[in-house]
């Protein structure tokens, strides 16, 4: 009964704390500093989701009792979201992630509100003086994976889950497709539009009709770990998407491409506690550590390793960049030229395809 | 012993009681089914129903929610009692959004008073046209307007994704599947500022109010009552089965179109892929937890809305899962669609007879 | 396109189109009763995370089918008690249970995510179930065949007894089959049983089969196209075989075709197509009816009352 009643209190509390937003909250050093999280889908996803909830875990552990985590799930992108963001400001949280593209209008409306409370919202582009945006380079992790199925294809041919053709996945198809080319000259990369983000049943079909075309090789993405049971079904390789999905698939599964947002987080809630928290973009990469990559499959030839060790490497140390010139799209125009590497900008607003992908 | 015996007429106590013992029951099997499960279910309950009432900052967003939800109940509950079963509302709030959204992109590089209420007519018309199909193919083939309006919806959720991903998408989007944000002559109006409050909210009240009138004190309330209660008396009566389908399809179709619209001018401010959320099906819940009753039907929209926005200070609080809302809506609609008996049944005692 | 293509396409389409089939053929025997049971989703995912769980923790996937079958029942049974006994509103009732069974799947699957078992295999022995192309006959799972008994026995149930008789007449005109003594209500409660049950095994081939696994809504609204095409059949078993494999087909040859590099019509305009042509259906159906006779059940989705 005790614990209900100070829960109550604690909700009280924080409802009067947040009807009078100018009060010294935070000044007090010993109440725990507030940490919320807004996930778009079910902590339950073993995807996207899960991973910035391994992140929430992260800093629980890193920081105990000096911090309390509240997150919402399967929060709907629009209204919704501006509702849960709002929530958990009005709950004394001093430091919200908002982990969805879909956040962001919601985010920068909410956080006028609340000019003390700082906001990080990923993968976003709108900034303000108290939010933040945060993003991965995944397309690295990418570059990793086309290395090793550029050397582990037999029949040169990859096969790519995808979901919409917005830049995040078309940059990723880009990456993955030239670190292949760039050990086969000859590659294919073939993508199969699922039109969602999340459908098994769908994206498994859609592995097999990529293995029925030819790709000894399947990659995703999209959130499930579908395609990667259907390509240890039809005796074929694949690489994990956000997670080690190695269970669902221990003789097709080569690597995973992990999202890790922990260090960031970690690093955030430090900032924040020590009143030094700033606004900025961070866009990072394997050399930061948002991006790793999953234990190599047995399978992985020692060859492949090598060269996707030396492409981790290369990319980490900063001599390498997957985008590197000169690098020419599906019309021929070229887009990068020779010796040059794409910017950000160019990546973030991505809309072409480089010659040899089919989508 | 105890004895289910029927009414002679529907008990108006229990009409007005029975949304009530159904959340008695739902919070209090909640309680015990969640604390089963290891959650707080004391606190769970209390979250859900208690806390968004108690904290006078969450009542904007009960508005906000229940707003869309209301207007589109109204109009179901209307046809429901006429015995007429739009049950594609979901389709006809995304046809009213997405017709008002073919004004605002026309209009973009305008400005005028009039875009607004241009867009609101449009929304109220796309609804209304949705509607139509299902109610024409009743009234002249006898089709069922549940099957169809029903179909009708995934049809229009495949063609808001066709619009958003492909001929609508912002040119300046990144190749985001979404429409631009609309201007300041095509967003509704805010009512308080720094929340999503909308000019919604007072409508859908001055809608229920209306409709409340129209169903009370007008013959073709009463004309609606009667189709849906005594089909054959209605006919005597001069009352057209067909013109009162067609009236209330037309009629919830164009409520549905209206909210929509005012979703996506209001909160949204553009039309994404992740415009339908299903208050087109809630609606449903609502009409019922109203008990049909536009009046009944603010009240239940009210409820509901609060359990989203409870379930969320749950989540947030004792980490009750996001599924376990739903469930608790699942539940507090079939406690109300079981306390209905007693609408229409009463207990009584009965001595055994002697042996 | 090489044969070896072919026999794989067929294998996927099968594959895709049994679970709508399953759960479709559930619907249109309570539908025949004239119980209109839209709960058919939510009763999808309470035997697909059943089924998952079962044959999880005990390792038999036999066991997991059973306890699929059992758990569609059992959330059929809720909408029964409603719908039926206490004569509520079916549309309600079975939205609700849609609702339920979102829940209810999503909060007991938490502990199974990220899991996998064995997946549901072929019947017959290598010889056949691998062989090069006589696998398109024989290389399915027990659900397969399962499905397309059931659509026989259904069928022949319906039309040729006396029990499938008496069934569709609590369907046409409940009023006069209850005068003449048949048990209505008892009727629908055991069609709305089967739907369940099948709906149950519907949800399961997803997550025993298709993609073995647990995860949130992991049928992804197959529910409401297995609604559609049981009036795409016109209620019809046999018509519901066929629209369930033109389905699958459709879903299937898309995939193909956008991995061979052709692009067809927009997506969308695939999506919305079972639905459209249920609409049209129904339509032509009725145009027709002045010839023909209409199957649907006339009592469907009106509540019943002995009293």
């Amino acid at each position: 009964m005790t614990s209900i009643i100070t829960r109550r209190k604690l909700t009280f509390g924080a409802a009067a704390a947040s009807t009078l937003p100018l009060l010294g909250r935070g000044a007090s050093a010993q109440s725990p500093l507030g940490v919320g999280f807004v996930y778009v889908g079910p902590i339950g996803d073993h995807g996207y989701t899960w991973t910035h909830d391994q992140g929430r875990l992260a800093i629980e552990k890193e920081y105990g009792s000096k911090i309390k985590t509240s997150f919402l799930e399967n929060v709907a992108e629009g209204p919704d979201a501006a509702r849960a963001i709002r929530q958990l400001a009005q709950a004394g949280n001093q430091l919200i992630f908002t982990t969805s593209f879909g956040f962001m209008n919601p985010t920068i409306q909410v956080a006028k509100q609340f000019p003390k409370i700082h906001f990080e919202h990923a993968t976003g582009y709108m900034r303000a003086p108290n939010v933040a945006t945060y993003n991965a380079r995944f397309y690295e992790g990418r570059a990793v994976i086309g290395t090793i199925a550029g050397h582990m294809s037999k029949s040169g041919q990859a096969g790519y889950v995808a979901s919409f053709p917005i830049p995040e996945v078309v940059m990723g198809i880009n990456a993955f497709h030239l670190a292949a080319r760039k050990v086969n000259p000859n590659f294919k990369t073939k993508v199969v539009w699922c039109s969602t983000w999340y459908d098994p049943a769908k994206e498994a079909d859609a592995a097999k009709a990529l293995i029925d075309q030819g790709a000894d090789m399947i990659t995703q993405h999209t959130d499930s770990a579908a395609p990667l049971q259907a390509a240890e079904q039809r005796g074929v390789y694949a690489f994990g998407q956000a997670s080690d999905m190695k269970a669902f698939a221990p003789k097709a599964h080569l690597s995973a491409i992990v999202d890790d947002w922990s260090g960031y987080y970690i690093k955030r809630v430090k900032e924040t506690m020590d009143g030094n928290w700033k606004t900025g973009d961070v866009w990072g990469g394997i050399k930061e550590g948002f991006v790793k990559l999953a234990p190599y499959n047995d399978a992985v030839t020692p060859e492949a390793r090598k060269a996707a060790d030396a492409i981790r490497d290369g990319i980490a140390s900063g001599k390498l960049h997957p985008f590197t010139g000169e690098l020419k799209d599906q019309k021929g125009e070229v887009r990068v030229k020779a010796g040059e590497h794409a910017s950000d900008e160019m990546l973030s607003k991505m809309d072409w395809y480089v010659d040899g992908v089919q989508a | 012993m105890l004895e289910w015996r029927p009414r002679r007429e529907p008990s108006r106590l229990m009409r007005a009681l029975s949304p009530l013992i159904a959340i008695a029951l739902t919070m209090l099997l909640g309680m015990i089914v969640f604390t089963a499960m290891g959650y707080d279910g004391f606190h769970a309950v209390g979250s859900i129903f208690v806390t968004p009432f108690a904290e006078p900052q969450r009542w904007a967003d009960i508005g906000v929610k229940a707003a869309p939800l209301v207007m589109i109940a109204i109009g179901l509950a209307i046809g429901f009692r006429a015995n007429v079963w739009n049950i594609g509302a979901e389709g006809q709030y995304i046809m009213g959004a997405v017709a008002g959204t073919g004004v605002a992109l026309a209009t973009y590089d305008m400005t005028g008073w009039w875009i607004l209420p241009a867009m609101a007519l449009a929304g109220i018309l796309g609804g209304m046209a949705w509607a139509a199909i299902p109610a024409l193919l009743r009234v002249r083939l006898q089709v069922s307007e549940i099957l169809t309006s029903l179909m009708l919806t995934y049809v229009a959720v495949q063609l808001l994704y066709f619009l958003v991903r492909g001929p609508w998408k912002d040119p300046d989007g990144f190749n985001f599947p979404q429409t631009r944000m609309f201007t300041a002559d095509q967003t509704l109006p805010t009512m308080m500022e720094g929340s999503l409050v909308h000019l919604g909210i007072p409508v859908a009240l001055l809608i229920a109010l209306v409709a409340w009138l129209l169903m009370e004190k007008t013959t073709a309330g009463y004309a609606v009552k009667v189709v849906g209660l005594a089909p054959a008396a209605a006919r005597h009566g001069g009352f057209s089965a067909a013109r009162t389908t067609w009236a209330t399809m037309l009629l919830s179709g164009g409520l549905a179109g209206l909210a929509g619209l005012f979703e996506a001018a209001g909160p949204f401010g553009q039309l994404t892929p992740q415009f339908p959320v299903g208050y087109g099906f809630t609606a449903i819940i609502v009409a019922f937890l109203g008990r049909l009753d536009p009046l009944g039907i603010v009240f239940g929209g009210i409820v509901l809305a609060a359990t989203y926005v409870g379930g969320e200070i749950a989540q947030s609080t004792i980490r009750l899962p996001q599924a376990a809302t739903g469930m608790f809506q699942a539940l507090l609609l079939f406690m109300l669609l079981a306390t209905d008996v007693l609408v229409r049944w009463r207990l009584v005692w009965k001595r055994r007879a002697a042996p | 396109m090489t044969s070896a293509i072919l026999v794989s396409i067929v294998m996927t389409l099968v594959a895709a189109s049994t679970p709508l089939l399953l759960a479709a053929l559930g619907e249109l025997v309570a539908e025949k009763t004239g119980v209109l049971n839209l709960g058919v989703e939510g009763m999808m995912l309470c035997g697909a995370v059943a089924g998952f769980a079962v044959a999880f923790s005990t390792g038999s996937t036999g066991l997991g089918l059973l306890a699929a079958a059992l758990a569609g029942m059992a959330a059929s049974m809720v909408f029964a008690v409603l719908a039926l006994s206490l004569a509520a509103n079916q549309v309600a009732t079975g939205l609700a249970l849609t609702i339920f069974g979102i829940g209810a799947s999503s909060l007991i699957g938490a502990g199974f995510v990220g899991r996998t078992i064995p997946r549901l295999g072929p019947v017959f022995p290598p010889a056949l179930s691998e062989h090069p192309w006589l696998r398109m006959i024989f290389g399915h799972d027990i659900l397969v065949y399962l499905s397309l008994a059931l659509v026989l026995g259904v069928s022949l149930f319906l039309r040729r007894t006396r029990p499938g008789l008496i069934l569709r007449a609590v369907g046409e005109n409940d009023a006069s089959a209850h005068a003449i003594g048949y048990p209505v209500i008892a009727i629908r409660y055991a069609a709305v049983a089967f739907g369940g049950a099948l709906a149950g095994l519907g949800g399961a081939y997803f997550s025993l089969a298709l993609t073995p696994m647990w995860a949130e809504r992991l049928t992804a609204g197959r529910g409401w196209i297995a609604l559609a095409l049981v009036v795409f059949s016109a209620w019809k078993p046999g018509r519901l075989l066929l629209g369930a494999y033109l389905f699958g087909a459709v879903m299937t040859l898309e995939l193909q075709a956008k991995a061979a590099g052709i692009s067809w019509l927009a997506p969308e305009v695939l999506a919305m197509a079972p639905y459209l042509a249920t609409v049209a259906v129904l339509t032509m159906m009725s145009l027709g009816r002045r010839s023909g006779r209409l199957d649907a059940p006339a009592c469907l989705g009106k509540p019943f009352s002995a009293s």
